[in-house]
């Protein structure tokens, strides 16, 4: 999988749920979303152990 | 997971609405949040031309094309602020948007046109890189909105990003600001009205919009606000929605229901004396704006090269404009010589 803001790269044994993954990954879903092949996985999607995944922050803005 | 609306496959879950959604009813949500903010905070009326500021990330575009999507007349302002790469390829996405939809898209470059980029400016007028930056943008969006003639400048705060602002603010406790943390702004003592029609969705949301409409944004977060904090609000926001969804919406919405009247006179006071800056003709309470008070120290900073975004000039200021007051709307804008991408 893909994680951004930093750009790196993980292995993570399938298959796996959304919510199980990102609780793995200690990732609070409220700033995340899951995106495999430009669509968008819901939270209780079973990842198998081929699937590539971006986990990509929502999270931006600099002050006001 | 089953969509709430047709009990069809769902794409996203929202728990503070405690709901799931399919891409229809999920894009058909954006726009219902989106239209009752604006008929709710009277922000945008019919017949109305809107400016959006554009920054090429997820919130100004998606802002930009849900108001295409509801029906206004929204033409698009982005600034060229000189910070490396991300600058570049920010603009690349703003013009890529407006371009593939046939949109207006303005653009001004500040190096170009101000003579200093956000990293060597703030350096040289010693201030902090999102303070100069902040300070840029608003000056920017303000003058070219009331130069163009549009009756309402747009921007893509959401709701992540007003609760933030309220948490720093009612942290430090800086009252002066909370009187006018309002959805909308109206147009006075020379700024053009305001308006935040994103304030009822979430980033998680307005992301995922770009998402399921295909949109491609800068996904990077700025090298200049990395760490600051405002982000850090909001995630220690997002660690509380995590064990009490609604909460953001709870917090900000009660805010404005229940105590932003409170906080208003001191709003007030805080706007008394405002003047005509003698330099560029914006409101200010100083003897000269802030903006040309950073353009006067930074713009020696100039860097070597510039960004390579389209180079314009902007027009008359305000001061010479209110002068030639007599002239219409529709010519002063096009006196601006503001360059279009499109």
């Amino acid at each position: 999988m893909l994680l951004r803001n930093p750009r790196r790269e993980l292995e993570v044994d399938g298959p796996i749920t959304i919510v199980n993954l990102l609780a793995r990954l200690d990732v609070n879903r409220e700033s995340v979303l899951v995106i495999r092949g430009g669509e968008l996985v819901a939270g209780d999607a079973t990842l198998a152990d081929d699937d590539e995944v971006e986990i990509r922050p929502v999270i931006s803005g600099g002050a006001q | 997971m089953k969509c709430v609306t047709c009990k069809g496959p769902a794409i996203i879950d929202i728990r503070r609405h405690n709901a799931n959604f399919c891409t229809e009813h999920f894009l058909e949500q954006c726009r219902r949040q989106v239209g009752k903010a604006i008929d709710e905070f009277d922000m945008i009326r019919p017949g109305e031309r809107a400016l959006v500021a554009v920054s090429g990330g997820k919130d100004s575009l998606a802002v930009w094309d849900l108001l295409v999507e509801l029906g206004h007349d929204v033409d698009g302002f982005t600034i060229g602020l000189g910070i490396g790469d991300y600058s570049s390829t920010s603009s690349t996405y703003a013009r890529a948007f407006a371009e593939e939809r046939g949109l207006r898209l303005l653009e001004v470059d500040l190096p170009a046109t101000h003579g200093y980029d956000i990293p060597t400016g703030a350096r040289a007028a010693r201030r902090a890189p999102c303070s100069a930056c902040g300070l840029s943008k608003r000056h920017l969006f303000d003058a070219v909105a009331l130069e163009g003639g549009y009756d309402v400048l747009v921007t893509g705060h959401n709701l992540d990003d007003e609760a933030a602002v309220l948490f720093g603010n009612t942290l430090h406790w800086h009252t002066e600001y909370l009187g006018r943390q309002l959805p909308v702004l109206p147009a006075r003592d020379g700024f053009p009205r305001k308006v935040k029609p994103l304030v009822r969705l979430t980033e998680r949301e307005t992301a995922a919009y770009c998402v399921v409409r295909g949109i491609d944004y800068q996904v990077e977060e700025c090298p200049m606000a990395s760490g600051n904090r405002h982000l850090g609000y909001k995630h220690a926001l997002n660690e509380i929605e995590r064990s009490s969804p609604g909460a953001k919406h709870s917090f900000y919405f009660g805010f404005l229901a229940k105590a932003a009247e409170r906080f208003a006179a001191e709003a007030d006071e805080d706007r008394a004396g405002l003047h005509p800056c003698p330099s560029c003709g914006a409101p200010t309470t100083s003897e000269v704006c802030a903006f040309c008070r950073l353009v006067e120290r930074a713009g020696g900073a100039r860097p070597d090269e510039g960004t390579g975004a389209v180079e314009v000039v902007l027009g008359p200021t305000r001061a010479a404009a209110t002068a030639a007051a007599a002239v219409p709307p529709a010519t002063a804008s096009a006196a601006t010589a503001i360059g279009a991408a499109s």
